[in-house]
């Protein structure tokens, strides 16, 4: 923090951090090389055009509402207790709202884009997906991120410094798994 | 993203930043701005978070045209999230030691700076020791998948495409704060966002260029 660390301090107090959103990755990554997820991929044209963005926009939904709560607990306008508060109501509602609309948004620019290349996808198939995993993925993140930063914040960690590596982790691993599951529910359907 | 005055991009910034309530309370006829009215999060963060999924796009569009080549080696869909996410992660702390060094006076774009030469030297480091991990264990659990894309293969693909998007990020993230201290915006607020989303689009173009390449 003093500015004059060497590269072997930068090195060894990075490496440990680095290394779990490594293995969160792979994680991630196997689900995605499954053959499950492939046969996914195969069968539902736009799931790769989608992936990125959706992957993304859970570290832009859920870390904003840590850095919110982590800010709103610093300045003592919320309390640390799961108790319903109108601003921790209004900031879950909040962020429910926008990760749910922009899974939608993120499901029609897909069916767009895929007509304008050439394609042909399933606009149906698409935002039945994006609203199965956009769904899931806000009710588990909005609970661990939740818990996590209430108990480390009265255990005396500062949520500044935990909201980042959850919220990557938990994204990376269980957006993909989610993605496989809202692809199952959809082909169950339809 | 890039009007500071604009009323989104101040409450975007104070949606990442421990902004002082205070600073925004400015009495707009005796009534404060609620920070947290659902609408006013809302307003703020679709319009940002719109921008970011069309730009996200881009990689998603590199991702489609190679599909036919990913799902015949699985090995290179494992490589994917890791790939991205490691990127990130070095951008981000690449820009958050850059930004502390900036306002303690150590920082100079130079290598002869032995700060900056610090962090170039670390972030390297990181990516060759986590790349080359990532490139055995992508082969590995590619060949359980059912792959038969060579070890070399895999690791020539995660080693040279991870040491690109280093050289990416380590120029990224001084360019950045280099801009936005020149522009006058705080480079805490502004760099890491900027870095890391451009990382993640990098990061697949890199990766599928080296794949067309080797593969």
């Amino acid at each position: 923090m003093d500015g004059h660390e060497s590269a072997r301090d930068v090195y060894r107090q990075a490496l440990p951090v680095v290394l779990v959103s490594l293995v969160a990755g792979l994680f991630a990554g196997t689900i995605l090389g499954s053959e499950t997820m492939r046969s996914g991929i195969e069968s539902v044209p736009g799931i790769l055009l989608l992936l990125p963005a959706f992957l993304a926009t859970r570290g832009g939904v859920y870390g904003s509402l840590g850095a919110r709560l982590s800010t709103g607990l610093h300045q003592g306008v919320i309390e640390p207790t799961f108790a319903l508060d109108r601003r921790l109501t209004n900031a879950i509602v909040a962020s429910f709202i926008n990760g749910m609309t922009i899974s939608v948004f993120i499901a029609v620019i897909t069916y767009l884009t895929l007509f304008l290349l050439g394609g042909r996808g399933s606009l149906f198939a698409l935002v039945g997906i994006m609203i199965v995993a956009g769904f899931l993925s806000a009710v588990l993140m909005l609970s661990v991120l939740i818990t996590v930063i209430f108990v480390g914040y009265r255990r005396g960690l500062n949520p500044d410094n935990v909201i980042g590596p959850v919220v990557t982790t938990l994204g990376d691993v269980f957006g993909v798994f989610f993605l496989l599951v809202g692809i199952y529910v959809v082909g169950v359907i339809t | 993203m890039s009007e500071p005055r604009g009323d989104a991009a101040d409450a975007a910034a104070d949606a990442t930043s421990p902004a002082t309530v205070a600073d925004d309370a400015v009495p707009d006829e005796g009534a404060p701005v609620d920070e947290w009215s659902i609408f006013r999060i809302v307003r703020t963060m679709i319009p940002l978070l719109a921008a970011l999924s069309v730009l996200q796009l881009v990689s998603g569009t590199v991702l489609e045209s190679f599909e036919r080549t990913l799902l015949q080696y699985p090995a290179l869909l494992v490589l994917l999230p890791v790939q991205i996410g490691t990127a990130g992660n070095l951008a981000s702390i690449m820009c958050s030691r850059l930004t502390t060094q900036l306002y303690l006076g150590t920082y100079a774009p130079r290598l002869s700076n032995p700060d900056v030469r610090a962090n170039v030297v670390a972030v390297f480091a990181l990516a060759g020791t986590v790349f080359g991990l990532v490139g055995v264990a992508a082969w590995a659990i590619g060949v359980a998948l059912g792959g038969t894309l060579g070890l070399s293969r895999v690791l020539l693909v995660a080693l040279a495409s991870g040491l690109l998007l280093a050289v990416l990020v380590v120029v990224a993230s001084v360019v950045a704060v280099e801009v936005s201290y020149r522009v006058g915006l705080n480079p805490d607020d502004t760099t890491i966002p900027v870095v890391t989303n451009a990382c993640d689009v990098a990061g697949v173009l890199i990766l599928f260029g080296v794949v067309g390449v080797v593969v």
